[in-house]
């Protein structure tokens, strides 16, 4: 009987809000609509990796053909391949911006001079704003086989040149020191800021005690800076499923000779939806990044609340 | 103390040599873009070019029709983009801010799984060309990904859960002024510091945007100068077949061209960049840990 009178008086109170803060609602339903339309419906589009796709009849429509995309995928050889590029390049990306990003966010610290400090940042910045299609333009700049700057100056020494974008040996190199230094502004912000806020008495007393920079930093900045280390690092380690697009696909400027070491699962994605074009196969890929990737940041998030539960996302 | 000069002796000498590093691609970029087409051909871009030329901006200010018409729709999806993107972002974020409000533990989770579970290209694809027939009209540049995402509603959200006090909406509700009225004129206002850093974030997606012009415009009248830019990348004969003056391929630089496009399109950013540097540094700083 209490417990009846409790809920009742629960149910008025909460109906209460409601009537109260019913204009919330209102400002909020854009936004839930656009993610409605954005990101759930897609999410119940996935069902097109189990169908024969059909223009005509459209995702909801189209006829069931069970786990055949998936057969087609598994023996085309592809599938190896893209997981294999995304992973590698992701754990690439992940170490060499973790240990670059951390290097020159402690030089930064050193830095007293105001003006020094914003041009270094202004200047290392410039190039996360720019779009991969300019960073292609930049790459082509320098690696163009008739007219880049690298080719040139090979030629002047006497050798013929390379023709970069057919030869494939040379792009696992030129990816990853192209993403990182993409990003490497980005890193350096990231860890700077967590350095800044460290209390300055560890190093003031580390000073009285007669410890050399060196020390400071091997002793004070880098365990302080552990924390934020891993659970970026584990936060990366949730997205290894997922490649950058831009990068794979303008970068290499889609050249199929290129494609063992530049096939990722998004290039692969994109092009067997629009240019091949094999919805099944795409959908296929699309399906497991998806599902696997949202395991892995369910993973990722899961270690992320052991480790340091105020950064985890849920 | 000698060791301490040391340090930031080399702490300055790294930093000059990344510095560097970082722009001096844009300035052979510039330098390429002023080399003269012949001497790109048979020498190479390089610093110093032996012979210099403007045939490539000249080639621009003839086509200016289509090159204005890109710049005007990069700069129209830019300002409709990151402004009705901001609207909804925020209006969002204030309600999921309401600890009284009903269902807004719900309706937080709706958002936080976005983050975490996305369908991919293919069905996004699908959806917009099959349900809503988004192929070859602007809102193809705006509306499919840009428009709002999850992580900008929760830093909003944590702005004006921890940034902003709730003894001012009280205050104002007493004083019997609609919810409304509270979000316009208090909560708005109090919150211009995200804004502006999310609203920086968003400005740069836009303008960089080619994604959505590649998936779903065939109609090239529509396309910025990322769309133009990635196009030339894809085809450099798309600089002639879309030319209003009725220029050949062969008589065109094509190899420097490309470069004076890249130019203009970085343009902008290049010049304003200094001036929200700051903002732009803060927003990276605030995203870190929720990165």
């Amino acid at each position: 009987m209490q417990t009846t009178v409790n809920t009742a008086a629960r149910r008025r109170k909460v109906l209460r809000s409601v009537v109260k803060y019913w204009p919330f609602y209102i400002m909020a339903l854009p936004g839930i609509v656009y993610l409605i339309i954005n990101n759930y419906l897609p999410l119940a589009g996935l069902q097109v990796a189990f169908k024969r796709f059909n223009y005509g009849k459209g995702i909801w429509d189209s006829p069931w053909n069970g786990l055949q995309n998936f057969e087609f995928l598994f023996t085309s050889n592809n599938a190896w391949r893209i997981i294999r590029n995304t992973l590698l390049y992701n754990l690439a990306f992940i170490f060499a911006g973790i240990v670059v990003g951390v290097t020159v966010a402690i030089f930064l610290n050193e830095i007293r001079q105001k003006r020094a400090l914003k041009v270094y940042q202004t200047g290392i910045l410039l190039p996360y704003l720019m779009s991969m299609v300019i960073v292609s333009y930049l790459a082509y700049v320098f690696l163009s086989p008739n007219t880049g700057v690298v080719n040139g100056l090979l030629r002047r020494l006497g050798s013929s040149g390379v023709n970069w974008y057919s030869e494939p040996k040379y792009w696992p190199f030129l990816l990853v020191f192209i993403q990182l230094w993409k990003n490497l502004g980005f890193n350096m912000i990231l860890y700077y800021s967590s350095i800044i806020s460290f209390s300055q008495d560890y190093y003031e007393a580390a000073e009285l005690d007669g410890a050399t920079k060196w020390q400071q930093i091997r002793n004070i900045t880098i365990p302080l800076l552990k924390p934020t280390m891993i659970t970026l690092m584990i936060l990366q380690l949730g997205q290894v499923f997922r490649s950058d697009f831009g990068l794979f696909y303008q970068v290499p400027m889609n050249q199929g000779a290129l494609y063992e070491v530049t096939d990722t699962i998004d290039t692969f994605v994109y092009r067997a939806l629009l240019q091949t074009p094999n919805i099944g196969m795409s959908s296929a890929a699309g399906f497991i990044q998806s599902v696997v990737g949202f395991l892995f940041i369910l993973a990722a998030n899961g270690v992320i609340r052991k480790v340091s539960p105020e950064s985890s996302l849920f | 103390m000698n060791h301490h000069h040391a340090m930031t002796r080399s702490a300055h000498a790294v930093l000059i040599l990344l510095t560097l590093a970082a722009i001096v691609p844009f300035v052979l970029l510039i330098i390429a873009s002023f080399t003269d087409n012949n001497v790109a051909i048979t020498e190479g871009f390089s610093f110093f070019p032996s012979k210099w030329s403007t045939d490539a901006y000249q080639y621009i200010v003839n086509e200016k029709d289509t090159m204005l018409r890109a710049y005007g729709i990069t700069i129209v999806v830019t300002l409709i983009g990151t402004t009705l993107g901001l609207l909804i972002s925020v209006m969002l974020a204030y309600s999921l801010a309401n600890s009284d409000l009903p269902g807004r533990n719900f309706m937080t989770f709706f958002v936080t799984l976005t983050m975490l579970f996305n369908g991919g290209l293919v069905p996004t694809y699908l959806i917009y060309t099959n349900v809503f027939h988004i192929k070859d009209t602007l809102a193809a540049l705006i509306v499919p990904n840009l428009l709002m995402n999850g992580f900008n509603v929760i830093l909003i959200r944590n702005y004006f859960a921890t940034g902003v006090p709730t003894v001012l909406y009280e205050a104002a509700r007493i004083d019997g002024a609609s919810e409304f009225y509270i979000f316009y004129r208090i909560a708005l206002p109090l919150s211009k510091p995200i804004l502006a850093t999310v609203g920086l974030l968003m400005g740069i997606a836009y303008w960089n945007d080619w994604q959505n012009g590649l998936y779903y415009l065939n109609d090239t009248s529509l396309y910025s100068i990322q769309n133009i830019l990635n196009r030339i990348n894809e085809n450099i004969s798309f600089l002639a077949s879309n030319s209003t003056s009725g220029v050949k391929i062969s008589d065109l630089p094509t190899s420097t061209i490309r470069m004076a496009i890249a130019v203009i399109g970085i343009l902008p950013i290049v010049c304003i960049y200094p001036f929200f540097q700051e903002y732009f540094v803060r927003g990276i700083a605030v995203g870190a840990v929720k990165g």
